[in-house]
């Protein structure tokens, strides 16, 4: 991570990585998750429900980072995020 | 089919996939999954105020048995049926009268109403103004989708003027209540309002609303797609929630009476009110035991706390 000023913290922080569970048949494609998550991490699927909606799928599952927005918004208990790992930031200065 | 065909299917194992364990849904174990899929459209935000709430309930040092959650009538309405907590359905604008009586027979538990804006400010306003104005120790929680969405999308008290719904095909010329102000001049000594957006600082005003001594309220503003939003061509609830997004300022502390929410303008969201004063039971218990002295038996106190 590139910083303008080395934060004070930074040596005690640790990245989250968080591992996604999306459950695809109770999802209402409403596409809050990929909106508003702060990564980019999920885009809507071409493919359909058996309901007939697009549930998300994981486009870029490396950079989550486990902030759970996605599962907060997510009005139809449809997808989870569980904490995998905690690595450390890898400082430029 | 004959019966020796029909016995050969019963005796096959069922095809249903069933779960594996790390695709339960860690709010499973906090909702009735044999009512799933609710009833509630895509992009509603009903869900969405759920999970706030079910994550404010773990937040606070309440213990699950001691709440219990009451709804009206309405697609909010639908919460209590859904939630798996003691829980009631009412009939519409009853669920305060309800929560009343539970919080009175049983002053232990944590009673919250959770309904919608005409359910709780419409048929139910006026249980609303004398709970709060006799401050009973309860918590509202308030979903506004500014419509009466379950019966087709009728105005409400709180349509803004202007907007369209079913019996106001040329818009609403009425003048709307403005939740908050209403809930804080009638008494409630704690009063705040954020959008289904906002879903942490939901949570923690949902937290701080269940431990508040008193009647506290939370207004939710909600996107409902297929009423408010179809009627008045604003796209989907995604846009609403985008709508909220652009144009919600958090001012808390703010007076109640300057959050009046007009058509598609500027939404103020907030703490706005957390002030102290006696509520319905400390005020009966501590008047009446001037009246009646040592005769008088305090309600609702245990033995020990009245030591
Ligand atoms: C006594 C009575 N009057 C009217 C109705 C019809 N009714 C059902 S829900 C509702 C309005 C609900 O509006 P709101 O509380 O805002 O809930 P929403 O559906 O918008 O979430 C009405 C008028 C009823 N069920 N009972
Ligand atoms: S947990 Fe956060 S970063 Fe990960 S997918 Fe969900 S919203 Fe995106
Ligand atoms: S927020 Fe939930 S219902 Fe909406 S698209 Fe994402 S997983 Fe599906
Ligand atoms: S009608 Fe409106 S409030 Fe009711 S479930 Fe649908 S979107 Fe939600
Ligand atoms: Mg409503």
């Amino acid at each position: 991570m590139k910083y303008w000023r080395k934060p004070l913290d930074a040596d005690r922080i640790k990245i989250p990585e968080g591992e996604l569970h999306i459950l695809r048949e109770r999802c209402k494609g409403c596409a809050f998750c990929v909106e508003y998550c702060p990564k980019d991490v999920l885009e809507l699927s071409h493919e359909f429900n058996s309901k007939g909606y697009h549930p998300p799928i994981v486009k870029n599952g490396a950079i989550c980072v486990h902030c759970q927005l996605c599962e907060m918004l997510c009005p139809e208990f449809a997808i989870f995020c569980v904490l995998k790992n905690q690595k450390e930031p890898a400082h430029e200065s | 089919m004959k019966a020796a065909e029909v016995e050969e299917i019963q005796k096959k194992p069922k095809t249903r996939k069933t779960k594996s364990v790390e695709e339960e849904h860690p709010l499973e174990k906090w909702l009735r999954m044999d009512r799933m899929p609710h009833i509630w459209c895509s992009t509603c935000g009903i869900g969405t105020a759920v999970t706030c709430f079910i994550e404010a309930i773990k937040k606070t040092t309440l213990a699950r048995e001691d709440i219990c959650v009451v709804s009206g009538i309405g697609c909010s309405g639908r919460i209590a049926g859904y939630i798996k907590q003691d829980s009631f359905h009412t009939t519409h604008g009853r669920a305060i009268p309800f929560a009343v009586g539970l919080k009175l027979a049983n002053p232990k538990l944590k009673v919250v109403v959770f309904s919608g804006d005409g359910d709780l400010s419409s048929i139910g306003g006026n249980h609303l103004i004398h709970t709060a104005r006799r401050n009973l120790d309860i918590t509202v929680l308030c979903i506004n989708n500014f419509i009466y969405a379950m019966t087709g999308g009728q105005v409400a008290p709180t349509t803004p003027p202007t907007a369209i719904a079913t019996t106001t095909p040329y818009g609403n010329y009425e003048h709307p209540f403005n939740l908050p102000a209403l809930a804080a001049a009638c008494g409630a000594v704690y009063v705040a309002r954020w959008t289904a957006l906002h879903v942490r600082r939901l949570t923690n005003s949902m937290a701080e609303a269940l431990q508040k001594k008193g009647f506290s309220f939370v207004e939710i503003i909600c996107p409902c797609t297929t009423l408010y939003a179809r009627k008045n061509k604003l796209g989907s609830g995604l846009d609403l929630m985008k709508f909220y997004h652009d144009n919600s300022v958090i001012v808390n502390g703010a007076d109640p009476r300057e959050v009046d929410i007009q058509f598609q303008s500027e939404i103020k969201v907030g703490k706005f009110i957390d002030v102290d004063k006696p509520t319905y039971l400390d005020s009966y218990n501590t008047y009446m035991k001037t009246k009646l002295g040592d005769k008088f038996k305090p309600y609702g106190v245990t033995d020990e706390e009245r030591q």
